[in-house]
Order: C-alpha cells, then structure tokens, then sequence
C-alpha cells in the first residue's frame, strides 16, 4: 500500500521545481550545549525534487541539525513548518510521519538477511493463518518497484553481505522510499566508496530527483556536490555561511563559504616554513597484506609534520600498522637513522622510538579500564619497576608529570580513562609516547571525534614534537587539517604514493586530484624545477 | 581486599556459623585439618587457573592432567624406583612444557583456548589410562618416602604442610599478580589484548607464561593428590577438577572475558567450595546432591554479584546526568 501512494505522488516532471513551494522549512532555529552554540539564527527551506548539498567543516553544526530534523533533539528556539504547520521541534514520530528519511554513513542493515527481508524488516506482509507466515512473493511484489525506482541492478533474494557499499545504499534508500519518504537524507554517503561506485550513487540521487523526492546530500566532496546539488547550504560554527544558487555552484565558492577562516591559519602557517630535517624512518618499496601487489615507498623527516592525505580505503592506516610492527611486512625494507630495522612486532617499534597512535582510540589507543597512570606507563613499564615489581611512586611521578604538560583534564592520575572525554582520552595516548622518548610518531586521524579545542591543542603538541626534532607522520581525512598542519602533504591513492606536495602547492583541490590518482597543479610547473 | 572479597569472606563465616550450630564437628580439630589440606590442594590448582583465566583464557585439561602427572609421578617413583626428587622436578617440568605448548597452540597458531585445551583433556586422560593399561597406580606394601610423605600430606603446628605450601605459594603469586611488571601486563592483555598489543606489550610471551605457571602448579598439585590418594586410577583420577578450579575462580570474582580477578578472590572461592562439599557431608545431604549444592551456591553467587553490578552501574548513571545535565556533546 505504501508504494502505491508514493507513485502517485511522483508523477511529477523531472526537471527542478523553482516554482514549486517548500514544504519544509526552518526557521531562525538555535540550539545549545553547554558552553557551545551548536547551531545559531539557522534558516532553510527544501522544496520537493531538489537536491540541496550541505557542506560545512566539522563541528559546523551539520550534526545537531540532522539531530533537529530527525526529530532526536529539540532546538532551544525557532520554528520548523511541514507543509504549513508550525512546530517548536519535530519528535521522532512526526519527523518520520513528514517523510523525511535518513541514509546514514554507517549502514544499519542486516548482512546476513536477504534485500526484501531488509526493506520491509519488522512490516513483513504475512500470510493469513496462525502461524504468521511471512508472505514471500507480496513481499517480492512490494520489493519490485521500490528496487526498480533506485535503480537497483540486483534482485530482491540477495543476501546483503553479497552487495557492494553503494547497492547496500541502495537498499537503505528503497527502505526511506518504503515508508513513503520526501525528503532523503544521505550523511557522507560516498566517503568509504570506490569512484566508480560514487559515480552510480550520484544517478541514484538524480533519479530521487527526478521522481520528485528532495535530498539533502552531506558530503565533504566537493566535486560531487557540484555535480548533483542545484543549491548548496554552507554551515560555519553553527550559522548559515551561504547559499549558493544552482550557477553559483563552484568549488571555490564553497571554500570560501567553509573554510574562510581556515584559509588564513594556513597563510600563517606558511610564513613559517621551515628547512626539512634529515630522514628519520625510510621505507623503501614495502608491500602491505591489503595491497601485496603495490610496493610503497615513504621518508619521514626529523622536525617535519608529514601529512598523508587519501581517501579511505587507500591504504594509509594499513602503511601506518606496517610501520609500526603491527601486521607483516611483506617485502621492502625500512630504515631508522639510516640503519636497516626489523620490525617485526609494535614492541621492536617501541623499542626503537618509533611509536603510533592508532586510528580507534577506545579499541587500540587506551585500555578505557586502567587508570590514566597505568595506561602512560605500560609501554615502559620496567622503567617503573624495581626487581619487576611495579614502583608506584614512579608510576604516579611520571603520569602527574603528563598530566601537567598536557592539561588533561581529569579529578586525578588513579582516574579510570573510560571515564575521560575523547579529547582527554587522545592525550593519554599522546602522553604514554611523550613519556618516553620518541623519534618517529605516527598519528592515525588524531583528532577524530574530538571537540575543536582539544584539537588545537593536539595540533599544538604535534607541533612541538616536530620542533623538537621528531619526525611525525598524520593520517588525516580531514582536508582543512592535512593543509592547516602540515609541512608536507603525502597522499596515497590504491595503497601507493601517488604524489608529494610542498607548502607552495597546498590546496584542497591538488590533494583532491592526488586522491583519485591524476596529476596535481603545480606551482612549479608553471615556474619550471630549480 | 576488595568489597567483593569481603563478601565472599562473610559468606564463608555465615555458612561456617550456620553449620556450626547445626553440626559442631565442623570445628573440630581433624574436620578442620582435613578440609585444609583440600583447599590446599584444590587451591594450587585454582590459582594457576586464575592466572590462565585472567588472559581471558580457559584451561579445561587439568583435572586429566593431575591424573597423568600423578599416574606418573607414582610410577617413576613406586616402580622405575626414581629419586624421589628427581621425579618431582621432571613432573614440573612436563607440566611447565604442557603449559608451554598449549600457549603456544593458542598464541602462535590462534586456535581457541578452550579448544586447545579441550583436546588436552581427552589426550591426556587417553594417555594416563593406556600407561597403566587401565590398572591402578600404587605403592607396593611396605614402600615409604618418609620425607615426601612428610612434606606432601604431613602436618607442622597442627597445619597440614599443604596448606603452608599453598600459604607460601598465594602469597609468592600474590605479589607476582597484583605487585609484578607481569601482572599488570596479565590485567592489560585480558581487558583488551589489541591495545595491550598497541602500548608495545609481547602479548603472544605473556600469554604463554600464563600457560606455563598453570601447568607448573596443576603439576604440582597432581603431586600432592597423588600422595593424597596414595593409589590413582586415571579412568576417574581428578575428573571434573577444572571445573572446581573454574568454579573457585567465578567464585571468587573472575571474569570470564579476562582482566578481572584477584587472588584473594580464588583462594576464597576455594575454601567456600570446600566448605561446602563439607556442609553436605557435615549436614547429612545425600552426596549425591554433592554437584546441585555446589551448582546452586554458584549461581546464586554470580547472580547476585551481577545484579549488584546492574544496580551500582545504574546509579552511577543518575549521578552522572546529575551532574552534566545535557550531556550530549555538540556535533
């Protein structure tokens, strides 16, 4: 019954609808944490078949807004109007009963169930009798049409283990067109696909469109928001930084709109370039388990933050564990200091000065269950031992001492770190390499879920360790991050290097273009080598 | 001691006081003795269970192990006529290498614990009873190692010499658990052995010391039941003795995912396992019941300790949204 309804309604033309009304709208809406204005003055308005991009950096207020519009929060004040009715805030409920739908970055779908089943999961039509049975070929014949309008190019009996990232979207966006959606919600659909998954995604949103369903497409790529979008919404510290027009469209528009202030931070930081140190660690042709048949090469330098830039899924967490004793070197080899290293395990890497804070804080980075003073002292702990025994004096000295230098912010040392906030918990990780003495520090997306002042101040200690004469590689996915921090920008693509930038070439764009593998613009090419 | 010790030591004295009033030769000097000299015995055994078991690990091979090691042990000294003290040592040394092989089956060659040393159970109980061909192990009459005698099921100041042993031993592994480097390393690897892995840590070398020092102690003890018992039919020799071990381990406040646990926790659960075979002894119990008795304090024991847990996670959470009323962070 539900599609049927739905077809009804789109039967409209498949061109934009300038003329058509917006049939939701937000209005001066303001929200607040405590000590943060996560959203401010914020006004909108979606009208049917449009697809509007939303960008903004993190921590812009893209989150709590889908928070507002998903009916999870309320906003302190300001109005929300479907289809003429005024709202102080959307519950759950409501916001569904409105058809607005969410695709979120990760997939809640069940791999181990078939398509259909994954749709109509929990509204199975059944047959009549006692046993409830469920009724397969209604629910086939319900499927079909839903499948047919994304687009879909598998059938309805699959199991979804065996479906591609984007074909699982796909189902994610039938089930939002099941419960008659208007407006789709799509969070970073495209951050953990391949291009040419991307590419079939990006039809499927054209054809939403087409049918006259709305989208809200957020993405951190640009490139597809000016593919797709026919308005774009920028976000900045939790107000409305712009709205471009469909011809206003252009990367740099929504640069400027995002990242203003970034730009500047970055001028700053390019005043002081600084001359490259020696080579610390160089890795020479190394294969990881993930790409066997790519060799990589890599030189990290002392007193130099290297960025490694990338999409996800090229490869650079991968390179980091190799680095770092964690998997297997395939082939290759690694030099420390100009010497041959055999890593074997992360304890060889320790022992060498080389060490990593890892991509998933809470699984790898800290024990949440140890005190902060035991999780800085584990990797050295026999400095902290007499006779093997653990001298806990020493223990206390050493973590109040990094408490201190790194302001984290906890009641004591004898402090259970699962009871720290994420910024807190990243300089415990930080503060059990500082305590020893390090060399090569690889930092794996350090500032992930972390709020902006932490992140300063993490940026703050990276720079330190650089001035003091470590060489320091960061994974980072965050494109203001990789540019605003780094001296160099290494950027992977299919789990090789595909190209290094110096500070003169820096720009979103020439990281963009090394990410899918094509050739930077290069100030140098126009200026010829030295 | 922690809260949950102290509980587990007041349930030991209520249960103690009860069958006191009702039987008062619990008390009694020989009822005494001899329930020392079990928990003594079965104590060994759970501690280096407790060490295995904080990895997160199991060690189900034990109690056909203290049949093998003991079939041995009597063999080597009743019938190939060994020093006695030669054969102690290479006892300890088989269970050291047992101990070392089933680390390393699981670290190197990541099979499961229990697995591994599922196979060890049926392997070694096969082993022990093709060694004697399905006979007894024993003395012959008139065969006496006054020393060993003395020192495995003799008495000192009125303490049978088990128990000292298991003293000295507690506290030894005592400060090896709570005390050492290896200790904390023991706790890191069973809360969480990847970021223990991260911090630099040989976990795959820990894990197998865990190994190691469960299979010296469970030697050790199929030394002292084998001098307990005096005679061994390894059909039914030490049957069900990991699951004692286990037990006192639960018992005593163990996880069964690892990184919990305390040594005063398992000696505890031990003496309360033991006082309760002696309860149902003492009480006039059918011994049939022996297992359901034993089963149901169990599970009372653990649903309390967990719905205690439930109760203090979820007042903490009140206070905790208490004190930061909208706790949810921005973006």
């Amino acid at each position: 019954m539900a599609h049927r309804l739905l077809s009804g309604a789109m039967t409209s033309t498949e061109t934009t609808h300038p003329n058509t009304a917006p049939f939701l709208s937000l209005e001066a809406v303001r929200k607040t944490y405590p000590g943060v204005v996560a959203l401010d003055r914020f006004s909108m308005e979606v009208r049917p078949g449009e697809v509007i991009g939303l960008v903004g950096e993190n921590g812009a207020g893209k989150s709590t807004l889908m928070k507002i519009l998903g009916g999870v929060t309320r906003p302190d004040s300001g109005t929300i109007t479907v289809d003429g009715i005024a709202h102080d805030g959307l519950t759950v409920e409501q916001s569904i009963g409105s058809g607005i739908a969410f695709v979120h970055q990760e997939l809640n779908l069940f791999e181990n169930l078939d398509v259909a089943a994954n749709i109509f999961f929990g509204r199975e039509p059944l047959r009549a009798g006692p046993l409830s049975l469920v009724d397969r070929a209604r629910l086939r014949e319900m499927v079909a049409p839903l499948l047919k309008r994304v687009g879909a190019n598998f059938s309805a009996d699959a199991p979804v283990a065996s479906l591609s990232l984007a074909q699982q979207q796909m189902v994610e966006i039938a089930k939002a067109l099941s419960i008659r959606a208007r407006l789709v919600i799509l969070d970073e659909p495209t951050s953990s696909l391949p291009m040419a998954e991307t590419e079939k995604l990006l039809d499927v949103i054209k054809g939403l469109k087409a049918q006259g369903i709305s989208v809200i497409f957020i993405s951190h790529r640009l490139h597809e928001i000016e593919r797709v979008a026919d308005r774009v919404v920028v976000l900045r510290d939790g107000t409305l930084a712009g709205t471009l027009a469909k011809e206003r469209i252009n990367h740099d528009e929504m640069v400027r709109l995002m990242i203003g202030r970034m730009l500047k931070e970055r001028e700053k930081a390019g005043e002081a370039a600084r001359a490259p140190g020696t080579v610390a660690l160089s890795a020479e042709a190394i294969r990881t388990s993930t790409y066997p048949d790519r060799p990589v090469s890599i030189e990290l330098r002392r007193a130099e933050i290297l960025g490694l830039a990338g999409l996800v899924g090229s490869g650079r967490t991968e390179l980091a564990r190799v680095l770092f004793g964690i998997d297997e070197r395939l082939a290759g080899s690694v030099t420390l200091d100009g010497k041959p290293l055999n890593v074997g395990s992360a304890a060889d890497a320790v022992a060498n000065g080389i060490f990593l804070v890892p991509e998933d804080r809470k699984l790898t980075g800290i024990l949440l269950d140890l005190s902060i003073a035991q999780n800085i002292t584990l990797p050295n702990l026999p400095a902290h031992a007499r006779r093997s025994l653990v001298a806990t004096g020493a223990e206390l000295a050493t973590a109040e001492k990094q408490k201190k230098n790194l302001g984290i912010k906890a009641p004591s040392v004898l402090t259970r770190t699962g009871t720290l906030s994420g910024g807190n918990q990243q300089k415990v990780v930080l503060a059990k390499w500082l305590a020893m003495d390090p060399k090569v520090m690889i930092l794996d997306e350090p500032t992930r879920g972390i709020d902006i002042g932490a992140k300063a101040e993490i940026y703050g200690l990276m720079r330190a360790l650089a001035d003091a004469g470590v060489a320091v590689l960061m994974i980072s996915s965050d494109m203001e991050e990789v540019i605003g921090v780094s001296d160099r920008i290494a950027v992977m693509h299919e789990g090789q290097i595909s190209g290094i930038l110096d500070k003169d070439d820096f720009s979103q764009e020439n990281v963009l273009l090394l990410a899918v593998g094509k050739k930077p613009k290069l100030l140098q090419a126009a200026g010829g080598l030295e | 001691m922690s809260k949950k010790d102290l509980g587990l030591l007041i349930l030991i004295l209520v249960v103690g006081a009860v069958v006191t009033a009702i039987n008062p030769r619990f008390l009694s000097a020989i009822n005494l003795a001899n329930t020392s000299n079990l928990v003594a015995l079965f104590g060994i055994l759970s501690i280096g269970q407790a060490f295995v078991i904080i990895t997160g690990g199991i060690e189900l091979s034990v109690g056909s192990l203290i049949a093998l090691l003991g079939t041995l042990f009597i063999d080597f000294i009743a019938v190939r006529e060994l020093d006695w003290p030669l054969a102690f040592v290479v006892i300890i040394v088989l269970g050291a290498v047992i101990g070392f092989v089933h680390g390393w089956l699981i670290t190197r060659l990541k099979l499961q614990p229990f697995v591994v040393t599922l196979c060890g159970l049926l392997i070694y109980r096969g082993v022990a009873r093709f060694y004697t061909a399905d006979g007894t192990a024993g003395f012959a009459f008139g065969q006496n190692f006054p020393t060993l005698e003395f020192l495995t099921a003799g008495r000192s100041y009125g303490l049978p010499n088990s128990f000292i042993a298991l003293i000295v031993i507690a506290i030894v592994m005592w400060v090896v658990l709570h005390r050492s480097v290896f200790g904390r390393y023991l706790y890191a690897i069973g809360k969480n052995e990847e970021a223990a892995k991260y911090s630099g840590i040989r976990t795959g070398r820990i894990i197998i010391a865990a190994y190691v020092i469960c299979g010296v102690l469970t030697a050790l003890s199929a030394i002292y039941f084998a001098m307990y018992t005096r005679s061994i039919s390894p059909a039914s020799h030490g049957q069900f003795y990991e699951l004692y071990a286990i037990a006192a381990a639960v018992l005593g406040g163990f996880s069964l995912r690892g990184g919990e646990g305390s040594l005063v926790g398992v000696i505890l659960g031990t003496v309360l396992l033991q006082e309760l075979q002696n309860l149902v002894n003492l009480l006039g119990i059918p011994s049939s019941l022996n297992f359901a008795v034993m089963g149901g304090v169990i599970l009372i024991g653990v649903l309390v300790d967990q719905q205690w847990g439930v109760f203090r996670a979820r007042r903490r959470m009140i206070e905790a949204t208490r004190q930061n009323v909208a706790g949810a962070p921005a973006e």
